[in-house]
């Protein structure tokens, strides 16, 4: 086999494979290597999908057990086969990455089951199951995506110490589950196991849930968390973590302060975020920089301090999600090829998928307070959305921020039900520079969902219909 | 059968029109040739008559709105009487052709269709009379956005207010003034007159003519001459074949600059400045050479009279070499006038009035006129130009100099 290539890429995950497959779809001469043996990253495997299926399980018996009865369907005696859940869900994740194989043939992207290693600029070593391969290439994208940062003190077994992949695959549902970090991870595990019995608490270090997310929408998340059973211990730290007697007591003490408090959990899932993965990849001996928080340092086009060498998504600067590191995927195969790849890192959505959920696109509140932008703000309740009344979903509402002066949309921020479904219109809007005033007069079909964002943009000039 | 109303070529370089008024009204039965809308462009103002008879079924643009040529204003249902309202079904079997295309000029083509306006940028444009064309779009691919309307409508009304707060006396100015838009004729003469003062070296020179000669032909012929042409003979006839006789002696004047060449042309097709009540037109003579006096002055008739109802025709304003503005009729005795770029000359006309000159060693009183040359010293050397004039006057001074060519 020819061990020469146009684009070697070292990791399989979103970023990874979409880098080469678009590279390939430009006719370029691709290997992507990836270790874990199927492709697809954590967000295939241990991320994004298996949550999703254990999140859609878990909602689906949610409303057996607390909705049904509320719209005329009797089900008693509903229960949980915890087999088959994660058998639905391994389905799930094995069909997708099979996908990918099928994807990497058809753009003719050799795949290699390996730890990749570069050796020297332009140079790659795959340790395989079969022994070492020593490939070239022009080009190499460092796409190794990231892992899970560990609690000082703690040390994650995934049995009863859980990191998210554990989390995804518990033998039986903890009766008690705490939960260190209020973040996208914590709050989409935890959802699954309250949803089938577990008492949840969740431990933040800062004074709120969901950095990063606009505070309105985050104190509202929080409330409606809560009345589903969350446990909220904020501005708190983990200090120790002691075993007795098959359960843990968990100490924790406020982030200022040292009134010290414990809290017993069966199972303790560390979900404070993810660093970026470099670990085996020669980085040093080859002399690509890192910064300050371990990540390859990166210009605008995604290349290293060393040339021929590039890196793209979690493992670089920005936000860690799938799709930011699929746009940036496909920028950089667009410019490996000659032809000009760009992200626009004002317009990536994100959401969490919980219920309800939460989605937002471009600047918070907060950050145009900060920055002291002029804004309007446009609002609508779901409680007034016809839809949502009729499915019984009427938490949570839509708020779109618009520049007072030009109108254009700055932010979109959303917390209710399939808001996640909901937030690529608002990119859209965000990526073309509309107007709230043209989100207003777009036709909206009735009765949706979606009618809560046109009703939220025709309140940004204060003419909202609905309400 | 559905006829479609379309924006007539407007002739060369014109390639939009602004929308007037409809003569007619949606449903109204029109014969075909019966005038339906009014469009206003650069040069004039034209009527768009009925393709078809029939009923004008649909209006699509309105009173304000921008219009390119071949653009569609509208259509009729052809047969008389025909139902009111019917949409037409056949559209699809129309030949739809824009045969103003061959004449488009060819900046129109260089510029991509730029992407269609978001629905905020429609209202505004709608509701300000903003015309979105000149806007160039911060959006994706240069999509006008909001912000880019909101911005262009601001600009515009800074422009329309004075930039320097404007002294306010012992009582507010408002109810002593009026303010009106500027129509498009307006507009494009402020622009053109701009344009050519920026683009021309432009400069003046002066004579005088005795006109006594002239004056005695046209007292002892007048009669005759409207009996036999039946348009009176005047002075302009006489002044276009002067300046026809000079120009074919100094070429340069009737030249123009295109880029980095000169352009003369072996043809005098004379602009003859009319004043109208909405603005000068500049119809032209073509071919003056090959006229004669009577054919001038019943050419410069007609489009005086027809530019005083608006009735000239755009082609006929366009694509002249020369230009000649007569001043002397509102009584001006002298005067710098611009010239009509890309043109190199323009003579200026004026009051004639008694005055007394030297003739040879005695005092006289002649009936004397000024004369100015603007020309372009670009093209036009200051000795071609002063001969030029000279030999204008030469001709007038001794008609029987134009008989004998000389």
């Amino acid at each position: 086999m020819a061990d020469n290539f146009d684009v070697i890429v070292i990791g399989g995950g979103p970023g990874g494979y979409n880098c080469a497959i678009r590279a390939g779809q430009l006719g370029l001469k691709v290997a992507c290597i990836d270790k874990r043996g199927v492709f697809g990253g954590t967000c295939l495997n241990i991320g994004c999908i298996p949550s999703k299926a254990l999140l859609h399980t878990t909602e689906l018996f949610d409303h057996a057990q607390h909705q049904f009865s509320k719209v005329g369907i009797i089900a008693s005696n509903v229960s949980i086969d915890m087999k088959a859940m994660m058998a639905h869900k391994e389905k799930t994740v094995d069909e997708l990455t099979k996908g990918i194989a099928f994807l990497f043939k058809k753009n003719k992207v050799e795949g290699i089951v390996g730890a990749g290693e570069i050796t020297a600029p332009g140079k790659v070593r795959v340790t395989t199951k079969d022994g070492t391969r020593e490939l070239t290439a022009k080009s190499i994208v460092i796409a190794t995506g990231s892992d899970v940062a560990p609690l000082p003190g703690v040390t994650i077994d995934e049995k009863t110490i859980v990191s998210s992949t554990g989390a995804l695959s518990l033998a039986e549902v903890p009766k008690r589950l705490l939960i260190v970090g209020a973040g996208v991870i914590g709050l989409e595990l935890g959802s699954v196991w309250r949803r089938l019995g577990s008492a949840v608490q969740v431990v933040e270090f800062v004074d709120r849930i969901v950095p990063g997310v606009d505070s309105e929408v985050a104190k509202q998340f929080q409330r409606l968390l809560e009345r589903q059973g969350f446990a909220f211990k904020l501005g708190s730290k983990v200090v120790g973590v002691e075993k007795k007697k098959g359960a843990y007591a968990v100490a924790i003490e406020p982030a200022a302060g040292d009134t010290r408090e414990t809290l017993e959990a069966d199972v303790i899932l560390v979900a404070i975020g993810r660093r970026a993965f470099t670990d085996g990849l020669g980085l040093d001996a080859v002399g690509v920089k890192r910064d300050t928080r371990g990540r390859v340092a990166t210009d605008a086009h995604f290349a290293t301090n060393v040339s021929g060498i590039y890196a793209i998504g979690d493992v670089r600067e920005g936000a860690m999600l799938a799709h930011k590191a699929e746009d940036e995927a496909v920028a950089m195969a667009e410019i490996l090829a000659g032809r000009s790849g760009h992200v626009n890192y004002d317009a990536i959505p994100s959401v969490i998928y919980t219920y309800p959920e939460v989605a937002s696109v471009g600047k918070t509140e907060d950050e145009l307070k900060a920055a002291g932008i002029a804004y309007k703000v446009g609002k609508f309740p779901f409680t007034a959305n016809a839809r949502a009344k009729s499915n019984l979903t009427t938490e949570g509402f839509v708020k779109i921020l618009a520049d007072a002066k030009t109108d254009r949309v700055l932010g979109v921020h959303m917390v209710g039900p399939d808001v996640g479904n909901m937030i690529g219109e608002a990119a859209l809007a965000l990526e073309f520079s509309a107007s709230s005033e043209d989100i207003a007069r777009t036709s909206h079909p009735h009765p949706t969902l979606t009618e809560a964002i046109r009703q939220a943009a025709m309140g940004v000039d204060g003419w909202t219909m609905q309400m | 059968m559905t006829a479609e109303i379309k924006v007539p070529t407007l002739g060369e370089s014109v390639t939009e029109a602004t929308v007037g008024r409809w003569l007619k009204k949606q449903g109204d039965v029109v014969a075909q040739d019966e005038p339906l809308v009014e469009l206003e462009t650069d040069k004039v103002s034209v009527e768009v008559p009925a393709p078809a008879a029939g009923v004008l079924d649909e209006i699509l643009v309105q009173q304000g709105q921008t219009v390119k040529v071949g653009g569609m204003l509208g259509s009729i249902t052809e047969g008389a009487g025909a139902a009111k309202g019917a949409k037409p079904a056949a559209k699809a079997a129309e030949p739809v052709k824009a045969p103003a295309k061959v004449e488009a000029p060819k900046a129109e083509t260089k510029t991509a269709t730029p992407p269609p306006l978001p629905p905020s940028v429609r209202r505004i444009a709608e509701e300000e009379k903003l015309d979105t064309s000149g806007i160039s779009g911060s959006g994706k691919h240069g999509q006008v956005t909001k912000g880019d309307a909101l911005a262009a409508l601001e600009a515009r009304t800074k422009q329309a207010t004075p930039a320097a707060p404007r002294s306010t006396g012992p009582r507010s100015r408002a109810e002593r003034e009026e303010r009106v838009p500027m129509s498009r004729l307006r507009k494009t003469i402020a622009l053109r007159l701009k344009e050519s003062q920026e683009i021309a070296a432009q400069l003046t020179t002066f004579n005088e003519v005795d006109m006594s000669k002239v004056m005695a032909a046209r007292n002892a012929y007048k009669d005759i001459f409207e009996k036999k042409h039946h348009v009176k003979l005047g002075f302009m006839g006489f002044f276009v074949k002067a300046c026809v006789a000079a120009l074919k002696e100094i070429p340069s004047v009737n030249a123009e600059i295109d880029g980095d060449d000169m352009v003369y042309k072996n043809y005098y097709d004379m602009g003859v400045a009319v004043s109208t009540e909405r603005g000068l037109v500049v119809p032209v003579v073509r071919d003056a050479d090959r006229l004669s006096i009577a054919e001038v002055e019943s050419s410069i008739n007609d489009f005086g009279l027809r530019a005083r109802d608006n009735k000239l025709k755009l082609e006929e304003m366009i694509g002249g070499t020369f230009t000649i503005s007569n001043g002397g009729v509102f009584g001006s005795l002298m005067s710098t006038p611009i010239l009509n770029t890309p043109q190199s000359g323009i003579l200026g006309m004026h009051k004639i009035q008694n005055r007394p000159v030297a003739i040879g060693d005695k005092i006289e009183i002649r009936p004397m006129m000024y004369l100015a040359l603007t020309y372009d010293h670009r093209i036009v050397d200051g000795r071609e130009a002063v001969t030029f004039l000279v030999r204008v006057k030469d001709a007038l001074e001794d008609p029987q100099r134009l008989l004998l060519d000389l």
